[in-house]
């Protein structure tokens, strides 16, 4: 929001204003395609016919300059973990990040060398999807907790 | 002096001119190469001079993981190794370790065992289908084998629970029965299925785009494809009938009736044709699986604690991908020395390097379509 | 139905060939399983193979212990050699055995289409002994033997290109040795980035 961004006090039409740029930001969430593991499958069936995520406003998109969120789906090694922050640094303002599955959650069965134990370790993650791997269901369901969740940021406002 | 002079400087203008090498790095944040591989290309133009793959983002340390847990335990981490086909891979662990015992493994829980593998093998050729036509770029192609791997996915749903790592298999038998509703929606998929595979055919057989694109690209010789160890449909393509199903049979494959399809050239045509019978075949193996489905208990007496004798084994199946084995060494305790995975994308990917070389750059994302690799189990 | 899964399962155990006649399945139960191939190997280097053994006599286990320097000649005339053609060389890796004399263990696992039939190679080495490289027997070596470098710390000569396929190039460690913690030894530290929380 550059020069705007939290300059204004808590009033009826900077609240009206946030809102509606809350609901234009929430309403078309680009997510970038990080298929790590297996919850990569699940998230192309979450795209394909039978789920259709471009309902939600939800189109995947092949590179990071052009999306606005991250769907870190599968096992964070520490030999990827350079690239998700290469990436991650890549992504345009504002910015979210779902942590897909048990492996992006917290490292999932995998406690052991290779594996970093949550993507968490070097990017800030919003939402959390447990499930190994998780439905597209709860995938939807972690989109949708997204949108909450940027209803509720203040942009214009202090 | 002068001469000398001007003679090197017209040398350095020329290979200023065209004949630079351009280094390309693509990966591992890719769509196209089906994971996280990364691929760095020396380019001449569009012709690949030089290729090399940088693999491992995906190594989780599965086979040490394996050396600390016991042999049952084990099974839902090999759903996680060829993520795709799930239950293939279960079958590769299951049959490995029963290699240690002489238990007599009930024919009701062989024949499920085979269903399921076929199975497994429709979604993964489904997914390969799907992707590698994306990639070529036919989009309606991906949506329709979604529309019926998802199929799939319901039948697995019904019969273990989960949609992708089903844990399907149990040492001795299956955990438990199938229930009837599954044996009846996978009759239903068995009818519909080999229709919808038409409909993949008329989208792409004969389609010229695709034949551009296939035909006489990445070809390999039968005799490069043993050397580079090639395993499942690419050395079927190269026209090797060899197929773990008949040359050592497990499971109920012995008496069931199946026709192993093989290709004459090689190129990534003729691996398309291979798997897209390997579906039909599949199917076919279905149906006579659900007709010849005898009755009785699904799993044999086994132990409460699995204690293979001491000694080695070295079992392998035909997975979707490939030739897909175990090699394990048991210390006749609970929990096994060593695990080896015996991976076939990892070796199939070996072979890309031969395959490019001397094609175009945007055949490269082809060819590794038509490997038909996954990285959980590559990179293990 | 069972009746016939008895015979059929007792046939693919015991017989190299599934071709064969009964009587040949008998006699080939009797001699130790890969007899025939070990001639093949003594034919051209007598004595090299120190040690034969099979898991439960399954022909498809036989396996061959063998001097670390005939590695390459012996596989290569197992390649080549017309009893055997193991042109498919499945599986190459190691184990480790620390409390042995000879710590290390290299296994090559070979195939043979014409025969259909496996063998197990096993080398037996030192700490820091340098195995020689079968890639140039069969080109998929390569890429196994760099797994095995990578995982194991063995050492190849003549390998074409050395390095670690698996693990980053600065890892340090050999993980799949026994002495080595499932969990690792802290080889990567991360300072963890501050969330966002809601409404901020």
């Amino acid at each position: 929001m550059g020069i705007v961004e939290g300059k204004f006090s808590d009033n009826f039409i900077t609240s009206k204003v946030d809102s509606l740029v809350a609901w234009a930001r929430k309403s078309a969430l680009w997510p970038m395609t990080f298929g790590l593991a297996c919850c990569a499958i699940e998230m192309m069936a979450s795209g394909a016919a039978r789920y259709d995520f471009d309902r939600f406003g939800v189109i995947f998109r092949a590179t990071p300059r052009q999306s606005d969120v991250i769907i870190v789906a599968g096992t964070v090694t520490h030999k990827m973990g350079d690239a998700i922050r290469k990436v991650y640094d890549q992504m345009p303002e504002p910015r979210w990040v779902i942590a897909m599955g048990n492996c992006a959650t917290c490292g999932g069965p995998y406690a052991n060398y290779a594996v970093m134990q949550g993507v968490d370790e070097i990017i800030p993650v919003d939402v959390y999807v447990p499930g190994c791997p998780p439905r597209p269901e709860s995938l939807m369901w972690g989109v949708m907790q997204l949108q909450k969740k940027i209803e509720q940021e203040k942009y214009i406002r202090k | 002096m002068v001469g000398v002079a001007n003679v090197s400087r017209i040398e350095q203008q020329s290979t200023l001119h065209g004949t630079e090498e351009l280094v390309i790095n693509m990966g591992p944040q890719h769509p196209s190469t089906h994971g996280v591989l990364r691929v760095i290309l020396k380019l001449d133009g569009e012709t690949v001079n030089d290729l090399d793959c940088d693999i491992g983002y995906l190594h989780r340390g599965t086979e040490k993981i394996g050396e600390n847990i016991n042999y049952t335990m084990f099974i839902p981490y090999t759903d996680r190794l060829d993520y795709i086909a799930a239950p293939s891979n279960n079958l590769a662990w299951v049959t490995a370790v029963e290699k240690f015992f002489d238990w007599e493994i009930p024919m009701r829980a062989q024949y499920i065992r085979s269903m399921v593998g076929e199975l497994s093998r429709i979604a993964s050729h489904l997914l390969w289908l799907a992707t590698h036509a994306l990639d070529i770029g036919a989009m309606t192609v991906f949506l329709w084998c979604f529309r019926e791997r998802e199929m799939v996915l319901d039948l697995f749903e019904t019969a273990f629970g989960g949609r992708l790592t089903v844990n399907a298999f149990r040492l001795g038998g299956l955990h438990e029965d199938v229930p009837d509703k599954f044996l009846q929606l996978t009759q239903e998929f068995a009818d519909i299925f080999p229709s919808r595979v038409d409909d993949y055919e008329t989208l792409l057989t004969n389609n010229r785009i695709w034949l551009q694109r296939t035909r006489d690209v990445g070809i390999i010789s039968a005799e490069d494809a043993m050397d580079l160890g090639l395993t499942g449909p690419i050395i079927r393509g190269s026209g090797v009938k060899w197929d773990l199903r008949r040359a050592k049979p497990y499971a109920a494959y012995p008496y069931l009736d199946f026709v192993v399809p093989i290709g004459e050239n090689g190129d990534i045509y003729d691996r398309y044709l291979v798997r897209i019978e390997e579906l039909r075949q599949s199917i076919y193996i279905i149906q006579q699986c659900l007709e010849q489905l005898p009755g009785g208990p699904v799993s044999c007496k086994t132990p409460r604690t699995i204690k293979p004798p001491e000694g080695e084994i070295y079992h392998s199946i035909e997975n979707p991908k490939g030739e897909f084995g175990f090699y394990i060494v048991s210390d006749g305790t609970t929990t096994p020395y060593r695990v080896r995975i015996r991976p076939p994308s990892f070796i199939n990917l070996g072979g890309l390097k031969k395959l490019c070389v001397g094609q175009l750059v945007a055949d490269v994302v082809a060819i590794i379509g038509s490997i038909d690799i996954v990285l959980g189990e590559c990179d293990r | 139905m069972p009746d016939e899964v008895v015979e059929n399962s007792e046939e693919t155990n015991g017989a190299p060939d599934s071709e064969e006649s009964a009587e040949e399945i008998a006699e080939a139960v009797k001699t130790p399983p890969g007899e025939d191939l070990k001639e093949v190997v003594e034919s051209a280097f007598p004595g090299a193979v120190l040690e034969q053994s099979a898991y439960e006599d399954d022909e498809d286990e036989a396996t061959f212990v063998l001097d670390v320097d005939s590695i390459v000649a012996v596989c290569t005339h197992l390649r080549d050699h017309g009893d055997a053609l193991f042109k498919l060389l499945t599986d190459l890796t190691a184990a480790h055995y620390p409390e042995a004399e000879d710590p290390f263990e290299m296994l090559y696992h070979l195939y043979s289409f014409e025969h259909n039939r496996r063998l197990r190679l096993k080398v037996r080495i030192k700490e820091g002994r340098a195995v020689p490289t079968v890639s140039g027997v069969w080109t998929s070596a390569d890429w196994m033997e760099r797994e095995v470098y990578d995982l194991f710390g063995i050492e190849f000569e003549g390998h074409p290109d050395l390095r670690r396929i698996l693990l980053p190039d600065n890892w340090g460690s050999h993980p799949m040795r026994k002495d080595y913690p499932l969990e690792g030894r802290g080889e990567r530290i991360y300072t963890k980035p501050k969330r966002k929380e809601i409404g901020e």
